[in-house]
């Protein structure tokens, strides 16, 4: 066992905590920890890796607005992005993709970055920033900071272009005029439900459509193709290519304890369809 | 291993300590962290206890706690704070909500340590017996439990929801307390307890299961 399990480091900057990734890539950082705590060990023993605690770092915090991009610290909450009237008003994609996480206790707690190193592809976070073109800031003592577009970020089932030293640092999205805003997810009941299936999409005369999907595949999903598609009132090119243009953005999903690949593929179309009408 | 209290329960482990066992070799950086005086640099704690200092219903509870102890099991076992349940322990449930800077917060989900210098309202510090918070009159009033397990993280997540949300909405009450699981079933009593707490007046049981 390593000789650290257990323990907790607590860094004051991001400089300290890059520094002790880097002396230790094993570290997983901890950040509101509602992922973490689900399995968090209740024997001491249990505990066979060290941890990082990140929720002292109030570099990671804050939410800034410039005239181009929107940019969240990594410390960000789902509550901080929901009380933050101008997500209201301009990205209400993401308040309504905050309130569906869990329920107040999680969303206090939970942040964006966290959602999106967890690598969950039923993740709800995850669907809506895609849908906005987040760019994911990562930073490593040895590299210092790179870049990776949400859309490229997942290489496959919890595989991710983040690498061991890494830590994600902020997210941030360009600032649009969308005309089209529009997050769903289908889960057993409305609150502490993780989707069967989710669906966000937006759309700007600038950047066209953007649609991504959760719980189709073993990533989340930005649907190129069906994008490609629509004309700018979201009306298909051929109505008839609508599921197969899905099928040719990897929408391949499975049977497991939430819900069936039958159910998921009509249902995903089913609601991209309807929101589109 | 052996020096790092093998074979002991976060729980039994606290208890031994409640008895005054020894705390470990303490790392000094460390224990200033937890004590308030760090001086910088990345602290490093645990396993082993540490001491803390937390801000429990405006008071300055001095504890001795394993760092990877959970706000929950802090304070039910380590500070004899039991009005906080613990019933799933993965925030699920909200029997164990408390306010944390007066946000509702799972306590079996966050770290205690995590939790120094915020300002911490338990169920405890909602009211006295002599003067209860109207949350809880309202939920005597309206008979709003049955076994009663959940009303503690009731009563919290509906004073956080009132607290930010004078006169809510019977959808605004749903959502603010959707993280707090009622086995018994007593949902339209408990709606009805927060808008009569909000000044407002009842629901039936059709109006509750419409949406
Ligand atoms: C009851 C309950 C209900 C939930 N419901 C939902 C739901 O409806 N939808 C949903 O999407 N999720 C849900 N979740 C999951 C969870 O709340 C979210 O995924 C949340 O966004 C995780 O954020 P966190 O800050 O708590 O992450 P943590 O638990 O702290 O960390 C999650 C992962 O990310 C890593 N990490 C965190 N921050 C960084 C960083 N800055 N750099 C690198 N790695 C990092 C951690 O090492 C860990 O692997 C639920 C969880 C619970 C307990
Ligand atoms: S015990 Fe914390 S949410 Fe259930
Ligand atoms: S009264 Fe029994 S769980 Fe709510």
């Amino acid at each position: 066992m390593n000789a650290d399990a257990g323990t907790i480091a607590m860094p004051d900057t991001i400089d300290e905590a890059l520094d002790a990734m880097a002396a230790n890539p094993d570290l997983i950082p901890v950040a509101g920890a509602t992922d973490l705590f689900v399995h968090w060990p209740e024997h001491l023993e249990a505990h066979e890796r060290s941890y990082l605690d990140l929720s002292h770092l109030h570099e990671l915090r804050g939410i800034t607005f410039t005239e181009e991009t929107i940019t969240l610290g990594a410390g960000t909450s789902y509550w901080d992005v929901i009380r933050d009237p101008r997500f209201r008003d301009e990205l209400p994609i993401l308040v309504n993709a905050a309130r569906t996480v869990g329920a107040v206790q999680i969303q206090t707690r939970g942040t964006w970055a966290g959602n999106i190193a967890n690598a969950s592809p039923a993740a709800d976070g995850v669907p809506a920033l895609m849908a906005c073109d987040a760019t994911v800031h990562l930073a490593s003592a040895a590299r210092g900071e790179t870049t990776v577009p949400l859309a490229d970020f997942y290489l496959g089932y919890k595989q991710m272009r983040r690498e061991p030293d890494e830590l994600i640092t902020r997210i941030t999205l360009p600032r649009r005029a969308y005309d089209f805003q529009y997050f769903e997810k289908v889960g057993a009941r409305n609150a502490q439900t993780i989707a069967k299936v989710g669906v966000s999409m937006t759309h700007a005369a600038e950047s066209g459509w953007r649609i991504a999907a959760a719980s189709v595949a073993p990533v989340t999903l930005r649907c190129r193709n069906l994008e490609a598609q629509l004309d700018d009132e979201g009306r298909p090119a051929s109505p008839d290519d609508f599921e197969s243009a899905l099928q040719a953005d990897g929408v391949a999903p499975i049977d497991d304890i939430r819900s069936t690949a039958a159910y998921r593929s009509k249902v995903i179309a089913c609601i991209i369809w309807h929101a589109l009408a | 291993m052996s020096e790092r209290n093998e074979g002991i329960s976060r729980r039994s482990f606290v208890q031994t300590l409640g008895m005054g066992a020894a705390a470990g070799a303490l790392q000094g950086h460390a224990e200033a962290r937890l004590t308030g005086q760090d001086e910088g640099g990345t602290g490093i704690v645990g396993p082993g206890p540490r001491p803390i200092t937390l801000r429990i219903n405006g008071n300055d509870v001095r504890l001795t706690i394993e760092p990877a102890t959970t706000l929950l099991d802090t304070l039910r076992v380590h500070a004899g704070m039991t009005g906080s349940k613990e019933i799933c322990d993965r925030g699920s449930c909200g029997g164990c909500s408390v306010l944390v800077n007066g946000a509702l917060t799972a306590s079996c989900m966050m770290l205690a340590c995590d939790a120094e210098g915020a300002e911490i309202t338990t169920v405890e510090g909602l009211g006295t017996e002599e003067a209860l918070d109207p949350v809880q009159e309202a939920f005597i009033r309206h008979d709003a439990l049955q076994c009663g397990y959940c009303t503690p993280g009731l009563v919290v997540a509906a004073r956080a929801l009132l607290d930010a949300t004078p006169r809510p909405s019977l959808d605004e009450i749903k959502q603010g307390l959707s993280g707090n699981i009622c086995r018994c079933g007593t949902y339209t009593n408990i709606f009805n307890a927060v808008l009569e707490a909000s000044g407002q007046a009842p629901v039936t049981d059709a109006e509750v299961n419409r949406g």
